[in-house]
């Protein structure tokens, strides 16, 4: 089921919640937490309750535009050591064209539509805000 | 009077010293009063941008949009999730 969480991701879990003999293809993506430097692992933090309204609307528009697929989308949240998981969706659909294009839809509409936030933990114990291309937030230029 | 609480998340949350606040304003405030009431009150909010993303009851709004009792407004930063 599509969810935030605070546990691993399992990917077996959700092929097996797609999974079925009218869905040929199947696409997974999992983004993971790169050790970029000395970052040893971000906290994912959310506005939990309008994160979870606007992941319903965005696979209802997922369904809606690949009525054949089976669609889940998972995130997690708090702290995610270097190398596991932050997120993984997974698509199964008849034919791979859709699964693919389904993947892709979902991840880029959860990096512009879902209220979450990440900060790289640093191997000293220092930590920074990072935007969502993983770069530093400088001053407050993109919030005006 | 309106009872309204403000929500500060992620980056913000730090610079505001605090997770949410509660403010009195006028039935029928706007937004925009309702943030100014806010940084009479939380010392860390100075250290907001002047016009941050806003969302109201979990939807983003202008700052002219009216608020009533028990209303949600949060103040969100950029976002970085995936």
């Amino acid at each position: 089921m599509n969810k935030l969480t605070r546990a691993r991701i399992s990917v077996e879990a959700l092929l097996g919640q797609v999974h079925s003999p009218e869905r040929g293809g199947t696409c997974v993506f999992l983004g993971s937490v790169r050790n970029d430097g000395d970052v040893t692992a971000i906290e994912y933090s959310a506005y939990d309750e309008m994160a979870r309204d606007e992941i319903v609307r965005m696979m209802e528009e997922a369904q809606s535009r690949w009525p054949a697929a089976k669609i889940i989308v998972q995130h997690r949240l708090g702290l995610v050591p270097a190398g596991e998981a932050s997120i993984a969706i997974v698509a199964a659909a008849p034919h791979r064209d859709e699964a693919f294009a389904a993947c892709r839809y979902v991840i880029e509409e959860v990096k512009k539509r879902l209220p979450i936030w990440k900060k790289e933990i640093h191997a000293d114990g220092t930590s920074t805000w990072v935007d969502s291309f993983g770069k530093e937030i400088a001053g407050d230029l993109r919030d005006s | 009077m309106a009872q309204v609480t403000v929500r500060f998340f992620a980056r913000y949350a730090e610079l505001a010293g605090c997770q949410a606040t509660s403010v009195e304003v006028a039935e029928s405030a706007t937004v925009s009063e309702v943030l100014e009431r806010m940084r009479e009150t939380v010392p860390g909010a100075r250290e907001l941008p002047d016009r941050p993303f806003t969302v109201l009851n979990f939807k983003q709004v202008k700052l002219d949009a009216r608020v009533s009792d028990g209303d949600e407004v949060a103040l969100l930063p950029p976002f970085s999730g995936g």
